[in-house]
């Protein structure tokens, strides 16, 4: 680490917002606090009397837990809000609740919401640090530094490796965080799927777009599905998932264009037999459960590093 | 109060009687005068020395939101808005609620206008309650005191209806203004493009306005019936309109300020009084915009002057309403285009007056002598900050807050009414 780097962001909103530096100091942040999750007494009490809100939208079993079990190995107080027990139900505005939820003095509030830039929107109305755990299409960075994390812990480097995304790009706020992440890490990201599926222009966000599964495939060292997302489906995007499988799925026979030792990766949760095969998923290769388990360092990570921008108060 | 005034010394500007020099203009009972024939000492004067005097500005696309929606505007607050900005006159969208579709709502709307410090020209809606099902009584509606017909807002999907639309208005003198936008490709909340995959924000193509600009081209070509195309954003429908006028097509089209002004990179931070629809484009649409406004391929500047309140505008931006004030930026925007060389004085007048009223059919737009007086007094150089607290109309969701914006209305006057004066 550079000497004299000091993190500087009291909010996560954000791959896009992130230096390499800033990246390379959460990713060693987050191995060193990995260990603690394999203790026999998983706990620290860096963040003891610290109020950590979960403040979910949209409905989330894997990410909500995760930041949840991150808070309170660090011993912070948690709460949890989703959208079917709050207030926005009654007719309440985003910034209302927030604003509400600022009054009871958190720490560090962590939304996920389906709107694009309703993060960003919160900073502006509330005192506590905000974390995007997802934002509509846009970002998810806790998602997008976890699979850094994985590929890095698995690789020894970032720099110089070929990484292969295949699927809905169009919708995939994960893809987007990671397309930006092992950029700037001097990863060189290639991107395929249906044309329906993919974005305008997201070659200017960095990534190669390809024409064929076997380009984006060739030589990869990692291969990461998204998932197909079947509620999306009131735009003719995909005459149909068995389709989708059979020209777009990931099988064995995908996966042996790639690397050797090419590593096999999915945000989750899985449709399996749509876009990864279950073999694939389940084969030496896959490090899906690795991301799963890296993704509360990077959690824990993220918590402590903005409670360490906090405004002094007082 | 004086029924006269004598305008000394201002370059008066007059494209429809090729008149640019400086001169006196003066002003008689509400009309224009021979200044020969006033009297020393009887009229006012005012001083115009360093100042365009030109015919009255005209803002042929407006929202006033009165009658229904008052809390972001009304007909008198978006007047005195407009008068600030150096209007005098004032068409505005049937989308209010009711829907202005019936000659009660028309006649309300003029009511409401009358002693406004503007001239309020009704458009009524093509369609019943805009529903774009079936015609609107067109013949009432002139009566009443509507100029034209639109669906503003939306677009009219029903392409036989809008050919009937084109060719029973034009029985009535009514002009017909396309809300052009294919609405199966039109779901999104700003530009698809580059800054909408950064953003992850839902984009709306160029194309959805493209196709629906040529239907109105061919329908307006095929009918011999004129057609006038709002709020053009994209380069492809600027070409498609420059190509129709080559031919004869009886199209004239209007742009706004916004277009030729800023582009999608505005949304940047999730800005929602960059918001409108249609979105903001890329640098590539607002360079042929700009080509556009040169070559008369755009008949007027208009400003689509949308209110909303911060009830609609400090939201998340996928549920911010669409639109922006315009009216109080509108003249000093466009008068950059004067000093970057882009458009001359008198095109700029052409654009945002006498164009305007020659579409709409006003009786105005012009400096002739017995004509009501109308007229803007502009300080070219006049330089201000375009904050919140200045902000006439009752809604404060632009763009442009914090510019510092150069050239502006100085004084307004309406029927030789003064209107806006920053004289005194």
């Amino acid at each position: 680490m550079t000497t004299g780097y000091f993190f500087p962001h009291r909010h996560i909103l954000g791959i896009d917002q992130l230096s390499v530096d800033d990246i390379r100091h959460i990713l060693s942040t987050a191995e060193s606090f990995k260990e603690i999750s394999s203790r026999p007494i998983k706990k620290v009490p860096t963040l003891r009397g610290n109020t950590i809100i979960n403040l979910f939208f949209e409905p989330s079993t894997r990410t909500r837990l995760s930041f949840e079990v991150a808070a309170k190995r660090m011993s912070a107080d948690t709460f949890s809000i989703s959208a079917s027990t709050s207030s926005t139900t009654k007719g309440e505005t985003l910034i209302d609740t927030a604003r509400n939820i600022s009054a009871m003095n958190p720490d560090t509030i962590i939304i996920r919401h389906s709107f694009s830039g309703a993060p960003h929107m919160l900073t502006r109305y509330v005192d506590a640090s905000i974390i995007n755990a997802g934002d509509g299409t846009h970002e998810h960075p806790s998602q997008g530094l976890l699979d850094m994390m994985t590929v890095r812990e698995h690789k020894g480097r970032l720099d110089g490796l070929k990484i292969a995304i295949i699927g809905d790009i169009l919708h995939s706020r994960v893809a987007h965080s990671d397309i930006l992440g092992f950029t700037k890490m001097g990863s060189e990201v290639f991107v395929y799927g249906p044309s329906t599926l993919m974005p305008r222009a997201l070659d200017r966000l960095g990534a190669r777009v390809c024409t064929s599964l076997s380009e984006a495939v060739a030589d990869a060292d990692v291969v990461m599905t998204l998932r197909i997302q079947k509620e999306r489906q009131n735009d003719p995007l995909l005459p149909s998932f068995r389709e989708y499988a059979r020209q777009f799925g990931v099988t064995r026979d995908v996966v042996a264009l790639a690397r050797d030792d090419a590593l096999v990766m999915h945000p989750g949760p899985i449709n399996r037999g749509i876009e990864l095969m279950p073999d694939v998923a389940d084969s030496g290769r896959s490090v899906i459960l690795d991301q799963v388990t890296n993704g509360v360092a990077v959690r824990m990570a993220l918590l402590y590093l903005v409670m360490g921008n906090a405004p002094v108060t007082g | 109060m004086s029924s006269s005034y004598l305008i000394k010394n201002g370059r008066i500007i007059d494209p429809k009687n090729s008149r640019d020099e400086v001169a006196d203009l003066a002003i008689r009972d509400g009309r224009l005068a021979n200044a020969a024939e006033v009297i020393q000492g009887e009229a006012v004067e005012i001083d115009a020395r360093g100042c365009w005097v030109v015919p009255g500005l005209i803002d042929m696309h407006v929202h006033l939101r009165e009658p229904g929606e008052e809390y972001k505007e009304d007909i008198l607050s978006g007047c005195r808005a407009a008068a600030a900005g150096g209007f005098t006159g004032v068409a505005c969208m049937p989308n209010t609620r009711p829907v202005n579709d019936n000659r009660s709502v028309t006649a309300l709307i003029l009511e409401l206008a009358a002693g406004a410090p503007a001239r309020v020209h009704p458009v009524a809606a093509i369609s019943k309650a805009s529903k774009g099902e079936s015609l609107a009584e067109f013949g009432d509606l002139r009566e009443a005191g509507a100029v034209a017909v639109s669906d503003d807002g939306l677009p009219v999907r029903d392409s036989r209806l809008m050919r009937r639309a084109l060719e029973y208005a034009a029985d009535f003198g009514l002009a017909v203004i396309s809300h052009s936008e294919e609405p199966s490709l039109a779901h999104g909340s700003m530009n698809e493009g580059a800054v909408s995959t950064r953003l992850g924000l839902q984009g709306i193509p160029t194309v959805a306005e493209s196709i629906m600009v040529y239907r109105e081209i061919a329908l307006a070509e095929y009918t011999g019936k004129p057609v006038h195309i709002a709020h053009v954003s994209t380069a492809m429908s600027t070409g498609l309109i420059r190509l129709a006028k080559e031919r004869g097509v009886p199209v004239t089209a209007e742009t706004t300020p916004h277009y030729f002004t800023l582009t999608e990179e505005a949304v940047e931070g999730y800005a929602t009084n960059a918001k409108m629809n249609p979105p903001l484009r890329s640098e590539e649409d607002r360079q042929e915009i700009l080509r556009g406004l040169a070559d008369g391929t755009f008949d007027a500047i208009a400003t689509d002057h949308a209110p909303h309140s911060i009830l609609e505008k400090e939201v998340e931006f996928d549920a911010a309403a669409n639109g922006i004030i315009g009216l109080e930026t509108s003249l000093p925007l466009s008068l950059a285009l004067v000093r970057e060389g882009v458009i001359d004085e008198k095109r700029l007048i052409e654009l945002m007056s006498l164009n305007p009223a020659a579409i709409l059919g006003l009786e105005a737009g012009t400096l002739s002598e017995g004509v009501p007086a109308d007229i803007t007094i502009i300080d070219p150089g006049a330089e201000f900050h375009y904050t919140e607290d200045k902000v006439i109309s009752k809604s404060k969701n632009s763009p442009f807050l914090g510019w510092k914006l150069q050239g502006r209305a100085v004084l307004t006057m309406m029927g030789g009414r003064i209107t806006h004066n920053l004289f005194d």
